[in-house]
């Protein structure tokens, strides 16, 4: 019972305390869950990572859950989860219902004029930076261009783009997995 | 009803939601704004704001505020609940298969190759952003001053990787005195 309390307000201090998205908690799950509480050693918890990190959804939720899971069980992983998103839940409540009363206050209004650029800029530019370290070459550079073509001019559904985006990527990636099988079987 | 849309719509976000946080921003954009119409587009700026500069998973954010948008409390618990579910189903089922390297070098793969893809997703969602009801009064005289604040924090954080939460205080002072 004391792991599963444990395990619960280790992910709601990094919840609560970190900011700036799931990378930048990365380094307080690792302080917290192999440095301080030695519950996982750190080769495992870094190839842990990089699987979580290929996976779909929250980040921070999926290393929640795993981490609860491998040292407590189901409850453990129920455990960690919760202490994960609750403050982000409460937070965001809290300031939603405060905002919604008074977004119509001209002063709100104005440093909200000044804020919604700055969030466009905010959106654009890692992607662009995400482009670059793909490092595309002219023929996958079609694939950005695509995207944004479907989503922005023709209005598909992203739903539906990444489904096909999904379907293209298992196919690169079982012929990268026969190259390198046929690259191991050559002597 | 609202609550079953919720449900459905965040479970798919979270099935979809290759990439982190920013790569939800398009999914979530067309659903509450296109698709359901919960949120305007200016609405839908400011939540991102918001979510950005709280702490905590920023797509656990979104949810709880798109999820109270809608649905009021009860909304915003289902909106992060269902957003976690299809996590909880991978960890509890996957996982096994994950760890072994075969799998986990194929979705290594399989990330690498959908990356280009969420690149432009999220270049898209920004681009839907950048319209006449979240740059003030494009083509008239006082627009500029949207415009400058864009590409000045483009420009801050594509080259020299500012602080977002810094980026976002700073505007908000700039259309706090020019406004």
């Amino acid at each position: 019972m004391k792991l599963i309390w444990q395990l619960f307000s280790t992910f709601f201090k990094i919840g609560a305390f970190t900011l700036g998205g799931g990378y930048a908690m990365l380094s307080m799950v690792e302080k917290a869950v192999v440095d301080k509480k030695h519950w996982i050693p750190s080769d495992e918890f870094w190839d842990m990572i990089a699987i979580v990190q290929s996976l779909p959804g929250v980040f921070a939720v999926n290393t929640a859950l795993y981490v609860g899971r491998r040292i407590a069980g189901k409850k453990g992983a129920a455990a960690a989860m919760l202490g994960a998103i609750l403050p982000s839940i409460v937070i965001i409540l809290l300031l939603a219902t405060i905002f919604r009363e008074y977004r119509d206050l001209p002063v709100v209004e104005r440093i909200f004029k000044g804020i919604r650029p700055c969030v466009v800029a905010l959106i654009l530019a890692p992607s662009l930076r995400m482009i670059k370290s793909a490092k595309l070459n002219w023929k996958t550079a079609v694939i950005p261009v695509v995207t944004v073509a479907l989503i922005w001019w023709l209005k598909v559904s992203p739903a539906w783009v990444i489904l096909t985006a999904i379907a293209g990527s298992v196919v690169y990636a079982l012929i990268i997995n026969k190259k390198v099988k046929q690259k191991e079987a050559e002597p | 009803m609202i609550y079953l849309q919720l449900l459905w719509v965040f479970i798919k976000i979270g099935v979809l939601g290759f990439g982190g946080g920013y790569a939800m921003l398009s999914l979530i954009q067309h659903e509450v704004v296109d698709h359901y119409a919960w949120m305007t587009t200016t609405e839908f700026a400011d939540m991102v704001a918001i979510s950005q500069m709280t702490p905590g998973p920023i797509s656990i954010n979104m949810a709880t505020y798109v999820g109270y948008t809608a649905g009021g409390f009860g909304g915003s618990l289902l909106a992060s609940f269902a957003l976690c579910l299809p996590s909880i189903v991978m960890v509890y089922f996957v996982i096994r298969l994950m760890t072994s390297k075969k799998t986990g070098a194929f979705m290594s793969n399989l990330l690498k190759g959908l990356k280009p893809a969420i690149a432009g997703l999220i270049f898209a969602a920004g681009l839907s952003m950048m319209n006449a009801q979240n740059f003030v009064q494009i083509g008239k005289g006082e627009n500029n001053i949207s415009i400058v604040i864009c590409v000045l924090a483009f420009v801050a954080s594509y080259f020299f990787k500012a602080n977002p939460i810094l980026l976002i205080v700073l505007s908000g002072v700039v259309g706090y005195f020019v406004y």
